[in-house]
């Protein structure tokens, strides 16, 4: 099994041994929310076309090589040495649009017994986000 | 309302002080720093303060920690009164802008307008943003028994993300206190000169 990690959470997915990180589409998605349509990979509005000319490396047999995806975009991204983790991070283009936007970026963290919690419960309220660290 | 996340990536470090704390509020643990991520964060203590309608009205930013500890004298292990004075002030002003904020809302004079708080918003690069990414990588293999891989991951993220002491310190050695303080520690301190620790926070009454 590979695992992805991404802002969506951890997933194990199944993906093809062999170079890039090809997934099945509908894996893919639910891994990262990125979609592969005919127009190419979408999330939401947008959709990056599969390039005409090495179409063979992004996208066949209802598969999809995020790697390539990822690399193309721009979008970061880290692997293990054996290519069995993968780390697929967001462009920092959307993430300083976002915090640009004021609009604080929702997330869900545990506490000590393992329940998460979300920023998004608390709305109707101040929030004083703070860290901190033992270190 | 107050959220406080530890930035710890080994829940046992955190568990102490939570305990000890016992706090009413939520206390989260981000053994990931994702947190650091999506809010650009680069060390700790720092805040953000978010209003009843989920938007940002001060930016991530140094908590009212002063940096006392680097006029620390090594012979006798004390830091100056006058520095131990001035942290205390500062701790106290932040504390007392955030009660003034719970108290008066939007008309406290420490919100600030949605341009002043874009403008103060530091956003990442595209070398943060792959920072990010190897450090994840490397605290997942980390926790699944691939500690030297997982290690050159955060070297990876340290060096394309050096100004966060978050990312730095998670990964550097911690001494019988549980504190990432030794000679290397210091090493890099000393490198900021002049430059800050703990920038001072952007607020009226703040000591420099």
């Amino acid at each position: 099994m590979t695992t992805v990690l991404s802002d969506l959470g951890e997933f194990s997915v199944d993906a093809d041994g062999g170079e890039g990180l090809w997934l099945g589409a509908g894996e893919a998605a639910a891994a990262t929310g990125w979609s592969l349509k005919p127009e190419g990979l979408c999330r939401g509005d947008v959709c990056v076309p599969v390039p005409n000319d090495r179409a063979q490396a992004f996208a066949a047999d209802g598969k999809v090589n995020l790697a390539a995806f990822w690399d193309h975009m721009s979008m970061p991204a880290a692997h293990s040495r054996e290519g069995d983790v993968w780390a697929l991070g967001e462009a920092s283009a959307v993430r300083a649009n976002d915090l640009r936007s004021l609009q604080a970026p929702d997330f869900t963290l545990p506490d000590l017994n393992g329940v998460g919690h979300s920023l998004s419960d608390h709305r109707g309220k101040k929030v004083l986000l703070a860290t901190w660290a033992s270190w | 309302m107050v959220i406080a996340v530890a930035m710890d990536s080994r829940e046992d470090a955190a568990r102490p002080w939570i305990e000890a704390a016992a706090p009413a509020y939520p206390a989260l643990i981000d053994r990931d720093h994702r947190l650091a991520e999506l809010y650009n964060m680069v060390n700790v203590p720092q805040a953000a303060w978010i209003d009843e309608s989920g938007r940002i009205v001060r930016p991530a930013e140094n908590a009212g920690a002063y940096e006392a500890f680097r006029s620390l004298d090594f012979e006798t292990m004390t830091v100056p009164e006058d520095k131990m004075a001035t942290a205390a002030a500062a701790k106290a002003t932040y504390v007392d802008a955030v009660r003034d904020w719970v108290l008066t809302g939007r008309d406290s004079s420490h919100v600030f307008t949605a341009e002043q708080a874009s403008a103060r918003t530091a956003v990442p690069s595209e070398e943060i943003a792959r920072a990010h990414c190897h450090f994840r990588l490397g605290q997942f293999l980390l926790r699944h028994d691939r500690a030297e891989e997982g290690r050159e991951h955060l070297a990876e993220a340290s060096r394309l993300h050096p100004r966060s002491w978050n990312i730095w310190r998670q990964a550097a050695e911690v001494n019988d206190m549980g504190l990432a303080a030794g000679p290397d520690f210091w090493d890099r301190v000393n490198a900021l000169g002049d430059d800050y620790y703990y920038p001072p926070v952007d607020m009226a009454g703040m000591p420099k």
